[in-house]
């Protein structure tokens, strides 16, 4: 194994190693504590399965505001999306401002009326009801499959991050963050998730707003990086659409056709709209109003958030501009751990190494605790062990979660044997979640939809997207500039290929009869749905609406200074 | 796989299922308030990074472009912390006796 290219790699990581010292080891370990004591204390609380799988329906949209955005802020993404700013330059924002804030506003104000008031558990148990069993096992079954996989990912990134930048073994940091995960989910079930997941969105901040001060500071502030990228990347490196024409060349390889319609509406609808690891965080909220307000609570610190990974990789590329070459012996990958080297003092040092071990693990737990879920609710109690008292599931839930960790450890392992595993793997999930976002859209705001098209668009969806990618793309069939516009052209593929035998399914097969589909499409309503607001919950600043448009509005605005 | 399999799942089932869930579930009575460990972790950090910041060298004030980090840093988690802190006191959480017991 010992290839030229594992050599250079680890003598990149070893370049890389932080100077800590006792004091970051401390401010790490109080963490490590306080993560577990979240699990012990919330213990008391899980009484039911609803208790262990969805927080028994009772939490405050803060919370859950908060852990939406946590979940969906994993140090893969952190570290992701400053290695694209170091790569494709401001392009970066379109992941946020329109890759993200429409679908949260439209999950808020649109669907979770359909998801909360149903009561349902899970996504896949909303395809259950507006279905079949055969959409809701296959579903369900992907869903699985691909937590299982994603959480095993994260679990390898946080390992090959942390031989390089702290010198342990990677099979010590996959145990360790394995362990902690586990014992904190089979103990306090999705409270503790969350609740971990609320803390660690404050620690990462608090790691990364000092290395983007500081990484500002050392290039001249905004004026002179822009300035220097000028020189070295060219004026559009800085600019959100410059280079973005329909023929004209950018290092991102898409156009503003396929960002809109590929990143703005098909993947992003997909992931934030029915990817049940965040779609969870809402159906625990304590009513319909908080439930609602949850994707659009998180929707602010999404619309920021962007500058605290794209500044810090923009620092990177300015710092080192042939960063991504053999040349500097730093990946773009590296960018954030780069800045904590050159500029975090002992002590600030051990809070940004505490939030980037934090960010794996929120982001493993978040997978592994949607997996626990869906595998208990949708596929054991419906299909294989039936109609046992609640406090079986529970049992069997904290169970499944000892082998779902186990099992993405399995993965990790298997990831590290790989070399671009990884880019694969991103690659994959989201044709998971583009059909089932296909299905989800069709089998909503179209009550001929019949039962049977559910099954077909959704197999037909994720067998296209897959084969443009594997088949077209990956053969040089069709020919696209790079893999994240390949991404885009997969799931607009995707997107159509589901939608087109959705419609020709439905119009060979029976419909669902009317009085089937109260509450779950358009137009109908459910009991669940007609609950007056809480007390409290109709004052103006809480009301899905305003909160809604005024963070579309928000990031509209910020195109404004990128867009010239 | 057929749909005269013995069992097929309602939306009233469910709601049923899920409500009567709710009626037992001890999340809302037992849980512990959260801002209670936010606000205690951030001071905690607080304290110690500020202190750091006190005492750092020259040499970690240089490294950091002149800035005292730590310091700045400091002073802005132990304000979180003491926020969250504030905020319990202030509005502390009333248990609902959302069903029976």
């Amino acid at each position: 194994m010992q290839t030229p290219t594992y050599a250079h790699t680890y003598l990149a990581a070893a370049g890389l190693r932080l100077p800590t010292n006792w004091l970051d080891y401390t401010i790490l370990a109080i963490y490590f504590v306080v993560v577990l004591g979240i699990g012990f204390a919330a213990r008391r609380s899980v009484k039911t399965s609803l208790d262990f799988f969805l927080s028994g329906r009772s939490l405050p949209a803060w919370i859950t505001g908060l852990a939406f955005i946590s979940a969906n802020l994993a140090a893969t993404e952190i570290l992701g999306m400053a290695a694209n700013s170091a790569q494709y330059g401001a392009y970066t924002v379109h992941w946020y401002w329109i890759g993200a804030i429409p679908a949260m506003v439209f999950l808020g104000l649109v669907m979770m009326p359909f998801y909360y008031g149903s009561k349902v558990r899970s996504v896949p148990e909303f395809l259950l009801l507006r279905f079949d069993k055969a959409a809701h096992l296959l579903s369900s079954i992907l869903f699985a499959f691909a937590a299982i996989l994603i959480a095993g990912v994260n679990l390898y990134a946080l390992a090959i991050v942390v031989q390089a930048l702290l010198g342990w073994p990677q099979w010590v940091a996959i145990v360790v963050a394995g362990a902690f995960v586990l014992a904190y989910i089979t103990l306090g079930g999705l409270s503790s998730a969350i609740y971990n997941e609320v803390l660690q969105f404050f620690v990462i901040l608090a790691a990364l707003i000092p290395i983007t001060v500081l990484g500002l500071r050392k290039v001249g502030g905004w004026g002179g990086l822009t300035h220097k990228l000028a020189e070295t990347h060219g004026h559009n490196f800085t600019t959100a659409w410059g280079g973005t024409g329909i023929g004209s060349t950018n290092p991102l390889g898409a156009n503003w056709l396929t960002i809109v319609l590929g990143l703005g509406f098909v993947l992003s609808f997909g992931y934030w709209t029915t990817n049940f690891a965040e779609v969870q965080r809402a159906l625990s909220a304590k009513n319909l109003s908080a439930g609602q307000r949850t994707p659009l609570i998180a929707a602010y610190p999404k619309i920021f958030i962007v500058f605290l990974v794209m500044i810090p990789g923009l620092v990177a590329a300015a710092l080192v501009p042939d960063i991504g070459t053999s040349g500097s012996g730093l990946q773009y990958n590296d960018a954030i751990p780069y800045l904590m080297q050159e500029l975090l003092p002992n002590g600030v040092l051990g809070i940004a190494v505490t939030g980037l071990l934090a960010a794996f693990m929120a982001g493993m737990a978040a997978n592994v605790s949607s997996f626990n879920t869906v595998f208990t609710t949708d596929i054991w109690a419906k299909y294989v062990v039936r109609g046992r008292e609640d406090g079986y599931y529970v049992r069997f839930g904290r169970w499944i979660t000892v082998i779902g960790v186990c099992a993405s450890v399995g993965t990790a392992f298997l990831a590290s044997s790989f070399s671009n595993i990884m880019a694969y793997l991103q690659t994959l999930f989201s044709f998971f979640n583009v059909p089932m976002f296909v299905v989800f859209i069709i089998g909503m705001f179209w009550k001929r939809a019949s039962v049977k098209s559910g099954f077909w668009g959704l197999l037909a969806g994720t067998v296209t997207a897959m084969v443009n990618y594997f088949v077209l793309y990956k053969r040089g069939i069709v020919s696209i500039p790079s893999d994240q516009g390949a991404n885009f052209v997969s799931a607009i593929a995707g997107f159509v290929a589901g939608a087109v035998v959705m419609v020709l399914v439905s119009l060979f097969t029976e419909p669902k009869p009317a009085q089937e589909l109260q509450g779950l499409v358009y137009g109908t309503r459910s009991p669940g749905m007609s609950e007056p607001p809480a007390p409290g919950d109709d004052a103006w600043y809480r009301r899905p609406a305003l909160l809604g448009w005024g963070a579309v509005v928000l990031a509209a605005v910020c195109y404004i200074p990128f867009s010239f | 796989m057929s749909e005269n399999s013995e069992h097929h799942y309602t939306e009233d089932e469910i709601a049923r299922e899920v409500t009567e869930l709710e009626t037992r579930s001890a999340t809302a009575s037992r849980i512990f308030d959260l801002r209670r460990i936010i606000g205690g972790l951030f001071v905690v950090y607080g304290v110690i990074v500020t202190i750091t910041g006190i005492t750092d060298s020259r040499a970690a004030i240089d490294k950091a472009q002149g800035v005292n980090i730590n310091l700045w840093t400091g002073i802005g988690m132990l304000a979180l912390g003491v926020f969250f802190l504030v905020w319990l006191k202030l509005r502390p959480v009333t248990v609902p006796q959302r069903r029976e017991d």
